[in-house]
């Protein structure tokens, strides 16, 4: 039983893959990244190695987390997505489907309109499949966490 | 809310280091990063202020190995300490998987632990959690430092639910590893019975 936890399983995590993959190539991206809203990594696609995913997934969650608090104190519900330009890279970075967080890393091969447009549709598909998680959620997997044992979780500190 | 793939079959969880202002949660995990294999940790972040205290939140990821066929992750937070920032700290409780709560073991500092406690228990509620049974460490920090309350009274305090509870030197890593391997047990045990 793992209600409660967020699960993907193969044919999902495949398809978020290759979600990303398209926008990836269609908005002329360097890196897109795809995070929960705890700061998880759940998909990549690009040029990955040149970055430290776990470190930006951890810090753009938490940049929505911050401007989701200021949003909210000024009566908004969210602002749904952040822009931010730098010298050489610049950073989209959209929340989808209230739970997701798309990253977009671009330079100046791309722009931020085309990233914007890409980003849109690439959240209709990622929207599709994050209903798909959801259906399976209160499915179990064979050799799963379920069935750990005391002595499993004993022998991660030996 | 751990974040399971079955996929690339790994397990990523959240704990939180939670407690008052200067309690050592930053020095729990400054200790943790620099005594861990630098190939099972990643980069250590500190969104701080100029001098040093934490703003936003202290970072640290962990991957300890692998159980059933699953890598485990696991992400240290740390919360700013000081009252004024209790938005941050809610937002950093969003999915936490398990706890830390750091007390400051000196004498002075016991009103500050309570009321960081009461703050805790109202800011997991806020965020839908059970105050009573989200996966809970105590550690009583500074336990080098004079004068400091017992044990006993930091237990009648802080500990309702009877938890594990562990003392500790952050600086020089008394009790740090303890503190730790016992929140990751407990998370362990809970994702196993998927309780939350």
């Amino acid at each position: 039983m793992t209600r409660g936890h967020f699960i993907l399983h193969d044919k999902e995590y495949e398809g978020f893959q290759s979600v990303l993959k398209r926008l990836l190539a269609d908005s002329y991206a360097k890196v897109v990244f795809l995070v929960d809203k705890n700061g998880s990594l759940l998909a990549t696609a690009g040029e990955t190695e040149d970055f430290d995913t776990t470190s930006l997934a951890s810090l753009a969650a938490g940049n929505i987390a911050a401007t989701g608090g200021l949003a909210s104190l000024i009566g908004e519900k969210e602002f749904s997505i952040l822009f931010h330009e730098g010298e050489r890279d610049n950073m989209h970075i959209s929340v989808v489907a209230n739970r997701l967080i798309l990253v977009v890393i671009f330079d100046r091969r791309s722009s931020v309109g085309l990233v914007r447009l890409r980003v849109r549709r690439a959240a209709v598909d990622l929207e599709r499949i994050l209903r798909e998680v959801d259906a399976k959620a209160g499915q179990e997997e064979e050799g799963g966490i379920e069935e750990l044992t005391e002595a499993d979780i004993e022998s991660l500190f030996q | 809310m751990s974040f399971i793939n079955y996929s690339s079959r790994e397990i990523n969880c959240k704990i939180v280091y939670y407690g008052p202002g200067l309690c050592g949660k930053t020095t729990n995990l400054q200790y943790i990063y620099r005594r861990m294999n630098p190939e099972s940790r990643g980069r250590m972040i500190s969104l701080a202020t100029e001098t040093e205290r934490t703003l936003f939140f202290d970072f640290l990821p962990l991957s300890l190995g692998e159980i059933r066929g699953f890598k485990t992750r696991f992400h240290l937070y740390t919360v700013p300490g000081q009252v004024f920032y209790d938005a941050s700290r809610r937002l950093i409780l969003r999915g936490v998987d398990g706890v830390v709560f750091c007390a400051d073991s000196q004498l002075t500092r016991m009103d500050s632990n309570v009321e960081s406690m009461e703050n805790l228990r109202i800011n997991l509620r806020e965020q839908g959690y059970d105050a009573d049974r989200i996966p809970m460490v105590l550690q009583y920090n500074k336990r080098d430092l004079n004068p400091v309350a017992s044990v006993a009274e930091l237990h009648s305090l802080l500990n309702y639910r009877n938890g594990p509870e562990f003392e500790a030197v952050a600086p020089t890593g008394v009790g740090v590893f303890e503190t730790l391997k016992a929140v990751i047990k407990l998370i362990l045990i809970d994702l196993k019975k998927g309780k939350r």
